[in-house]
């Protein structure tokens, strides 16, 4: 199979801070201290913590990146926040060069690192499909061609010739999403962008990135979305603090990367002050049935959060909402502090408030969980919303006689069994 | 990691010749990549069409503000320059005389003005997308060619209603270098602006240096005075400004009267080129990492 994209040793560095010192002048003042060999007039006071090598200003988000892809691959790329996969993406789609190293593309690279990019306000639909396909790499002819594919994808064909700034935020993302889809890139760079739109458009979206990949074009993809990694793509790559962490098929890498993410559980998690707030949470911590703090659960036993959080303006029929989300992203579930036939204060004066919420066991299946809670009103409103560490609920032997490893599935529930009939002993 | 595995069939450089981009941190000196900037034409054709349409879109008055531009302009240097201040103009009708110097001024100084806050202001999109960048401060100038031609067309009319009138302007043959003209002060413009972009991505405060530059530049220029009125030996010197040249050169061909030597066009474009030259080095050394400054 022939590579498509090889990347050599490539490292790349950013200065962090205020490059410079922002002006002309202040430079001049620090380049004539040094020359006079007087101390630096405008050099920071402290360093920065974050230096990991090259300075205390400097951070290398890259380090030795060595990969090569072949011509039809659909990689995943994966990691923790700030662990490099976007810089990897600019590095590789030329917005920004790579400080060491080489890399070497055969074919069109398209990235879509953001959706709408370059979509002039005052002109109408059909001007910035061209403009925005152009920007992109397309040719006007290319453009022309499929214009009618991109319009009926994307909706929007009323209003296709009244300038966008008309349009509501779902349509314009709509329009955009539709014009990067119908890329036709050798090497495709894709990075969460699926996280926008409605739940309707985003199926849309995600059948159009599995065509692309299926059509034998060789496909990056970066998402936090483990779900929609492991069916889109066959290999995985692991990045981690710069480097690459783990390569290879995609169930391996993802698995990899969830062992690393439950190996630091928490029990509770402290937030800072937050004053400009109406409300914000002040702590976070998981309680099992005797009301101790734990990050291991059973999977039979309760399990109990406690929600810390201080008011600080009245807050007038506002709600706690809480969300258990499992470690590949899957929402479990979303309840509300009124939900059945609970009632909460209506109006909650300022002050420090400690609330509990029970979720009973014997639901859940193994695996690495996350509390998030949100304060607010229903839809629109939000003051604070916090996520806890990971907690994770463990297989006990009191359900299973057999323990052949972790079962696959969501939930595991109390089920009975009844077997009616047989054949009779003969 | 994926261990690296030379195969000994083919050569180095055949290698090589089979990739289609290939990445380095460092560029040669002078990296144009003239054969990029071909192939993504079209973008600067959309460019410059959205930069003409954004414009006027949602104004009243709509393209005619191309003409008033340059109307507003003249009337206030006849007035103030002409009437007031007495300035002599070659023999030829002032309101002429000024016009000529601002509609190609004009031309100059917003192609010098635009490119010069090219990465600054379209840092958004540099930082989502790969295109050569170029393509902006090109799009820039081409868009500027057609605002320029609009206002050209109002010279030319005036011009024509002088002519009928009697009045000793004498367009000639000279007239046929228009091009060459405006290829300069595109070059120019071109040149200084993106030698600016470059440098005030790390420093911001040089931009404000830019619009009052330009203002000097003008009056450094013969736009509201001829080059007639500064000893001989001294034109040379004024030559080293390229635009001294072209303004010249402009008035020599639809006006007939100027001080234009050939010597003066030479020095000009010796200039201008050499300003190109530093603005094309220093931005193809910025180009590649100035997201991480901008």
């Amino acid at each position: 199979m022939t590579p498509v994209l090889k990347i050599e040793d490539v490292w790349k560095q950013y200065r962090l801070g205020v490059i410079g010192h922002g002006t002309l002048y202040k430079d001049l003042a620090s380049w004539w201290a040094r020359l006079r060999g007087k101390e630096d007039p405008n050099a920071p006071i402290e360093f920065s913590s974050r230096s990991n090598g090259g300075g205390p200003d400097r951070l290398w988000a890259l380090r030795g990146i060595n990969m090569e892809i072949e011509q039809g691959d659909v990689v995943g790329i994966i990691g923790s926040n700030g662990a490099g996969k976007s810089t990897l993406l600019k590095v590789i789609s030329r917005v920004t060069g790579p400080t060491r190293g080489e890399i070497k593309i055969k074919g069109r690279v398209a990235s879509l690192l953001e959706v709408g990019t370059g979509f002039h306000p005052e002109l109408t639909g059909r001007e910035n499909i061209y403009l925005n396909g152009a920007i992109m790499g397309m040719k006007v002819s290319e453009i022309n061609r499929r214009f009618d594919e991109i319009v009926d994808f994307s909706g929007v064909e009323k209003f296709i010739d009244t300038p966008v700034k008309r349009y509501s935020s779902g349509m314009f993302v709509r329009l955009a999403f539709a014009v990067a889809a119908h890329l036709d890139p050798e090497i495709l760079l894709v990075d969460e962008v699926l996280a926008v739109g409605d739940a309707e458009f985003q199926k849309k979206c995600l059948g159009k990135m599995r065509d692309q990949a299926t059509g034998g074009r060789t496909v990056l993809f970066v998402s936090h979305n483990m779900a929609a990694i492991s069916q889109l793509c066959a290999k995985g790559i692991l990045v981690s603090d710069g480097a690459i962490a783990y390569q290879g098929p995609i169930e391996e890498v993802v698995q990899t990367y969830m062992d690393k993410v439950t190996e630091d559980l928490e029990q509770e998690v402290v937030f800072p002050d937050r004053p400009g707030v109406p409300a914000s949470f002040t702590r976070l911590c998981l309680l099992d049935e005797e009301g101790r703090k734990t990050a291991k659960f059973a999977n039979s036993s309760n399990v109990t959060l406690e929600i810390e959080f201080m008011v600080r303006e009245k807050l007038v029929k506002d709600h706690i909402f809480v969300l258990l989300d499992r470690s590949d992203g899957l929402l479990v579930t979303k309840v509300s502090d009124d939900d059945f036939g609970h009632s909460p204060p209506e109006i909650r004066y300022p002050g420090r408030y400690v609330s509990q919420v029970r979720f009973p066991g014997g639901i859940l299946n193994e695996g690495a969980y996350r509390f998030r809670v949100v304060i607010g009103k229903r839809r629109a409103v939000q003051y604070d919303s916090q996520a806890c560490g990971f907690f994770q609920i463990e297989d006990t032997t009191d359900y299973r006689e057999s323990c052949f490893g972790k079962r696959n599935g969501a939930i595991m529930v109390p089920v009975e069994w009844r077997h009616l009939s047989g054949p009779t002993d003969s | 990691m994926v261990s690296e595995t030379h195969t000994t069939s083919l050569s180095q450089t055949e290698q090589e010749a089979e990739w289609t981009t290939i990445i380095r941190p460092r560029h040669p000196w002078l990296h144009l990549n003239l054969r990029e900037l071909w192939q993504y034409r079209d973008l600067v054709a959309l460019f410059v069409r959205r930069d003409f349409v954004a414009q006027y879109k949602q104004t009243i008055l709509g393209p005619a503000w191309f003409f008033l531009q340059p109307l507003f302009t003249t009337i206030v240097f006849t007035v103030v320059f002409g009437r007031i201040a007495k300035i002599p103009t070659d023999g030829v009708p002032d309101f002429i005389f000024y016009m000529s110097g601002t509609v190609c001024w004009a031309y100059f100084s917003a192609c010098l003005q635009q490119t010069s806050r090219t990465f600054v202001s379209n840092a958004g999109i540099f930082g989502k997308v790969y295109f050569p960048r170029l393509v902006v401060p090109t799009s820039v100038v081409i868009s500027n060619i057609l605002k320029f031609a609009i206002q050209f067309v109002l010279f030319l009319l005036f011009l024509a209603f002088f002519y009928y009138r009697g009045a000793p302007v004498a367009p000639n043959l000279g007239a046929l270098l228009l091009p060459l003209y405006l290829l300069q002060m595109a070059l120019l413009g071109l040149g200084c602006g993106i030698l600016i972009s470059a440098v005030t991505t790390k420093y911001r405060d040089l931009m404000l240096l830019v619009e009052f530059g330009a203002q000097l530049w003008m009056y450094a220029t013969p736009v509201v005075w001829p080059l007639s009125q500064v000893p001989e030996k001294y034109r040379i010197l004024l030559a080293l400004n390229p635009m001294t040249s072209v303004i010249e050169g402009f008035r020599q061909g639809f006006l007939g009267r100027s001080a234009l030597d050939p010597d003066l066009l030479l020095v000009g474009w010796a200039t201008t080129l050499t300003l190109l030259l530093c603005g094309l080095v220093l931005f193809s050394r910025v180009e590649k990492t100035f997201m991480d400054t901008v």
